[in-house]
């Protein structure tokens, strides 16, 4: 029960690296997540799934430089501090 | 210091200097008690009396007496001044102060009846919240319109409390303070987070902002302190029968408040509307006021032994 901010930042790093290592073609595609197969329904009613995959494709794109500069941190930081 | 007798109490002297930048409501609704016909007088008295002070505390040094030094502290006071506005217009871009301001302008009497409803709502019959010229009322002026006030002195209240439980066990040390402190704000950022994914996910056009979700679930804070005070004082049974009915009085002020926000016109009306889009959004509604009772029980059963 002890949470800390820190295990919260934990949280976020560990959910967008697994978001970040979906791999498109591999995976995604296999189980119908691929890009081309979100945008169905045009208008004002996305839908929840399409609404996941953009989710999903938009943190790859944004956060995949990002999320390497933050690991390498975690990395050093951990390896220094323990 | 110049205490000038505001409506409402609240002191104005430090907000003299981001007047101009705060956002007045329009005329006849404004945020704050307009006290400006005292401000450069006030100012001045202000200032000299932070000169004052210094040179009468060492009353035999005549280095203060020296023009010299005297143009420096002047040049250095009108230099922290300027690096404070500085600070302030930068601060700005980041935190929305004068956003979070509207949050803060309540009075006693909005604080009283806000928190009559929190452990009430039943008797409450309007829930609407009142604009004028599309711009959301202070929430002095309107019962149902969200404020940080509540949440952040229930959160406040809430820790020294949960010390004051602990130390009756016998389990209190310093630390503790600052480790209850922070679970409840992570479970709060965490909650918070949640919703509005939710929110992104169902697609619901609403005016619900980051600060009106931290807002509501800030009120839940109210019935945990009440609950666990019944407990210290009429022991276990006392806790849950005061947990059970805060619980559900939160539900019930959740439901009512947030079907306005977030349903369509006619389903909020309480017309039975057909389709899974509003579908979605009352199952939505409905766990949103589910996990405040969760949370309430999640946060306060170990301090009650």
């Amino acid at each position: 029960m002890a949470f800390t901010l820190y295990t919260l930042i934990q949280t976020a790093i560990l959910c967008t690296n697994a978001i970040a290592v979906l791999h498109e073609e591999r995976f995604l595609s296999k189980i119908g997540w691929g890009a081309d197969q979100g945008v169905g329904g045009f208008g004002d009613d996305p839908g929840v799934k399409a609404q996941i995959l953009n989710l999903v494709r938009s943190v790859r794109t944004v956060m995949r430089v990002p999320l390497i500069i933050v690991n390498s941190a975690c990395i050093v930081l951990l390896m220094l501090f323990g | 210091m110049d205490y000038t007798a505001a409506q409402s109490g609240f002191r104005q002297q430090p907000n003299m200097r981001l007047r101009n930048s705060s956002v007045d409501g329009p005329d006849g609704s404004q945020l704050f008690d307009d006290t400006s016909a005292a401000g450069p007088g006030a100012q001045g008295v202000y200032r000299n009396q932070q000169a004052g002070p210094q040179a009468a505390g060492l009353p035999g040094q005549s280095f203060l007496s020296d023009p010299m030094s005297n143009l420096a502290m002047v040049y250095g006071s009108s230099l922290a001044s300027q690096g404070r506005e500085m600070v302030d217009k930068n601060l700005d871009r980041f935190i929305p102060i004068s956003k979070l301001k509207y949050y803060f302008a309540v009075d006693t009497v909005y604080v009283g009846k806000k928190l009559g409803i929190l452990v009430f709502p039943y008797m409450h019959e309007s829930w609407e919240v009142c604009y004028q010229q599309d711009i959301p009322v202070a929430p002095r002026f309107d019962v149902n319109a969200p404020d940080l006030y509540i949440p952040t002195m229930g959160f406040i209240t809430y820790i020294l409390v949960a010390g004051l439980a602990l130390g009756t066990q016998d389990r209190f040390s310093p630390e503790l303070l600052g480790v209850q402190a922070s679970s409840a704000l992570v479970w709060l950022i965490m909650e918070v987070l949640v919703v509005l994914l939710s929110l992104y996910l169902v697609t619901v056009n609403t005016d619900l902002t980051t600060i009106d979700l931290l807002a509501f679930s800030g009120y839940k804070y109210v019935g945990m302190i009440v609950g666990v005070v019944a407990g210290l004082l009429f022991g276990k049974t006392a806790y849950y029968l005061s947990l059970l009915w805060c619980c559900a009085a939160i539900f019930v002020f959740m439901i009512r408040t947030l079907r306005l926000k977030l349903l369509s016109e006619a389903a909020a009306e309480g017309k039975l509307v057909r389709g899974a889009r509003n579908q979605l959004r009352m199952y939505l509604t409905m766990s949103i006021a589910a996990a405040q009772p969760i949370f309430m029980y999640w946060l306060t059963y170990h301090l009650i032994r």
